[in-house]
């Protein structure tokens, strides 16, 4: 095995809780927004991360980044175990990993123009001389299609997709080896999302970035990523290949995902999901997704499914029926659960 | 940034109008002031006379445009009690309050502005919860109960300090504190929204994810910004400075403007009235305009307004 296939980053069996309470007097309880999460970046690929909200995605990108600690589980970044954070090994860190977020507006200080703030990660990591940071700045607002001379504009002067070039810039200041892009085109108008999809394709070619690329856009995802994980309530369920995932999808959660997207000239054929929407506060036993499952079985309300390879490809899927363990079932109503 | 300046500057003249009118309106048409002032069984004669002397018998609209063109002389009356220039009697009132209100905005400032910060970086904390607590309790507190609490303790119980009256730096210190405490708290609250609202902003938490120091990106970015909602405040406490201490000054029975008005609108002293309204209004619409002028400085967006971009 070469360097270069070693993985820049490991997260083995994330596990993040959170405590909450209902009402003022409520009892505490536990939610796991992210139950056992492992993931694997290499150089210059992409893992795309879909699923809906609330099923954990961002948590984990948060906990890859280190900016969380797991409450089990670690993160290994190049081999080397993730520091606390606020330690002064975990600040050194930052410069290697990189973060850009759904709202440009929001992710910029609207005090301050453009060129100050790509300047700043240069500053705080002590990168260059004060004298050639305006070059440096110059050259980050070319790689990402901006003019050097808005080095001088304020944020609110810039357009949504100008905003998002920016905030690029900046996450690429520091030359990063890894790129958490949690969301970066969903609040973006239809035509700019292609160009700053392009444009992040673009500098993963020329500097071989790592990107985990969080979305819900499944075409989005298809477009960007090498592998993809799907999560549904903290848990991946499967993962794979672009094209084997999206195309032919073996989780039942992962084929209504992939029906869901719009084709034109198809009628029908959609598989629309029944019963709620996850609760991550009350978590159904078993498999989390056999309440909504058009193919549940027993076994399904009773063991976790675990993620491993399946026989006949090698897919990673979760799925006691996908794997042929279990016969498909009709599909477990509600009352059935609460007699079991 | 001409423009703006342009406009806010119509805006607060176009206020001082209205605030002029207004106090001529309400006054004019809430009694007779003749009859007010030479009590109801003067004879009828030195009642005619006294409306004949002020003018009371013209229709009002002259005595608007007469009261107007005066105001623009620089003229703004006689009191009608003493005969005295109107702008004299509230001149020489003035540094009473502003021995008040003066180091009760200090006050504010030193106490409000760092509480509110202090609570917002240390969110839940104990010390986040007391000053909440203390700032709740400060502001629901009306500045009369505060006033009669103060000097109860303080006066009656334990005799420290004077209850009234203005005689030396020692009587100022119950009426600083009662409008102090109340200002802090408003402060206190305010900054501590502001503040929390800004750490929460998607550009603190990237910040931080590049690694920028707390402190530093405290200093940066959450300050500064914080800045801009939190000088809102400030204007209007500094707006107030002459008109903020009129129940503070009336309890501790405190020589300054507002006392002086309380008096004035009971006597129906209307060159009095009108010529401190005039000028309450004016320190209002000129912090105002200060606010706006600094929001100018804090926020690049107003600075450059008609450059907006769209998308």
């Amino acid at each position: 095995m070469s360097v270069n296939d070693e993985p820049l980053l490991h997260a083995q069996d994330l596990v993040r809780r959170y405590a909450v309470r209902r009402g003022m007097f409520g009892r505490p309880a536990e939610v796991r927004a992210v139950d056992g999460v492992s993931l694997t970046l290499r150089r210059g690929q992409t893992l795309g991360l879909v699923g809906e909200s609330g099923c954990g995605k961002s948590t984990t990108g948060r906990m890859v980044l280190g900016l969380e600690m797991p409450d089990s589980g670690g993160v290994a970044f190049r081999n080397e175990r993730m520091p606390p954070p606020g330690t002064p090994e975990w600040r050194r860190l930052r410069a290697r990993m990189a973060m850009v977020y759904q709202d440009p507006l929001g992710a910029l200080d609207r005090r301050l123009d453009i060129g100050v703030q790509v300047a700043e990660p240069l500053e705080i990591h002590g990168i260059g001389t004060r004298a050639d940071r305006p070059a440096r700045v110059e050259a980050l607002l070319r790689s990402v299609g901006l003019r050097p001379d808005q080095a001088r504009s304020f944020p609110h002067e810039l357009s949504g997709g100008q905003r998002q070039r920016a905030v690029l810039a900046r996450a690429l200041a520091t030359a990063p080896d890894l790129l958490v892009c949690d969301e970066p085109i969903s609040a973006l108008d239809v035509s700019i999302q292609a160009q700053v999809m392009n444009l992040l394709s673009e500098v993963q070619a020329r500097t071989g970035v790592a990107m985990l690329f969080i979305s819900h856009d499944l075409r989005a995802v298809r477009q960007m990523s090498h592998r993809v994980a799907v999560m549904y309530l903290g848990r991946v369920v499967e993962e794979g290949e672009p094209d084997d995932v999206l195309r032919a999808p073996a989780h039942p959660y992962a084929q209504a995902l992939v029906s869901a997207i719009p084709h034109p000239g198809r009628r029908g054929g959609r598989i629309v999901l029944k019963g709620d929407p996850p609760n991550p506060a009350a978590r159904p036993t078993g498999c989390a997704f056999h309440p909504r499952c058009a193919v549940a079985a027993a076994v399904c309300a009773r063991d976790v499914p675990a993620l491993k390879p399946r026989a006949a490809d090698r897919r990673l899927v979760a799925c006691h029926v996908a794997q042929g363990e279990a016969a498909p079932g009709a599909g477990l109503p509600r009352h059935a659960l609460e007699a079991a | 940034m001409l423009r703006f300046l342009g406009l806010r500057l119509a805006r607060a003249l176009l206020t001082m109008v209205l605030v002029v009118t207004f106090a001529f309106v309400v006054l004019r048409l809430s009694g007779d002031p003749a009859l007010l002032i030479m009590s109801a069984d003067a004879p009828p004669e030195a009642i005619a006379a006294f409306r004949q002397a002020w003018g009371l018998n013209d229709p009002i609209w002259q005595q608007y445009i007469r009261y107007f063109a005066a105001i623009f002389r620089g003229d703004l009356g006689q009191s009608m009690r003493d005969g005295r220039p109107a702008i004299e009697l509230v001149a020489e009132r003035i540094p009473a309050t502003l021995a008040l209100t003066l180091p009760a905005l200090a006050m504010k400032l030193g106490i409000g502005i760092p509480a509110g910060i202090h609570a917002a970086l240390h969110r839940n904390s104990f010390a986040d919860r007391a000053v909440m607590l203390l700032a709740v309790a400060g502001f629901t507190v009306p500045s009369f109960v505060l006033g009669l609490l103060l000097v109860l303790v303080f006066a009656v119980q334990l005799g420290w300090l004077p209850s009234g009256g203005q005689e030396s730096w020692r009587h100022a210190v119950l009426p600083v504190l009662t409008l102090g405490i109340g200002g802090a708290a408003v402060l206190a609250r305010f900054t501590r929204s502001a503040m929390l609202e800004v750490l929460g902003q998607p550009y603190m938490r990237t910040a931080l994810a590049k690694g920028v120091p707390w402190a530093r990106a405290v200093r940066r970015h959450a300050l500064p910004n914080a800045a801009i909602p939190t000088v809102t405040i400030v204007g209007f406490m500094v707006g107030s400075l002459l008109a903020g201490a009129v129940v503070v000054e009336s309890v501790f029975s405190w020589p300054g403007v507002g006392r002086l008005l309380v008096v004035a609108v009971a006597n129906r002293d209307l060159a009095v009235v009108q010529c401190i309204l005039l000028l309450v209004a004016a320190t209002m619409v000129s912090a105002n305009l200060a606010v706006d002028l600094l929001y100018g400085v804090l926020d690049p967006r107003l600075r450059s307004a008609p450059r907006e971009a769209t998308a």
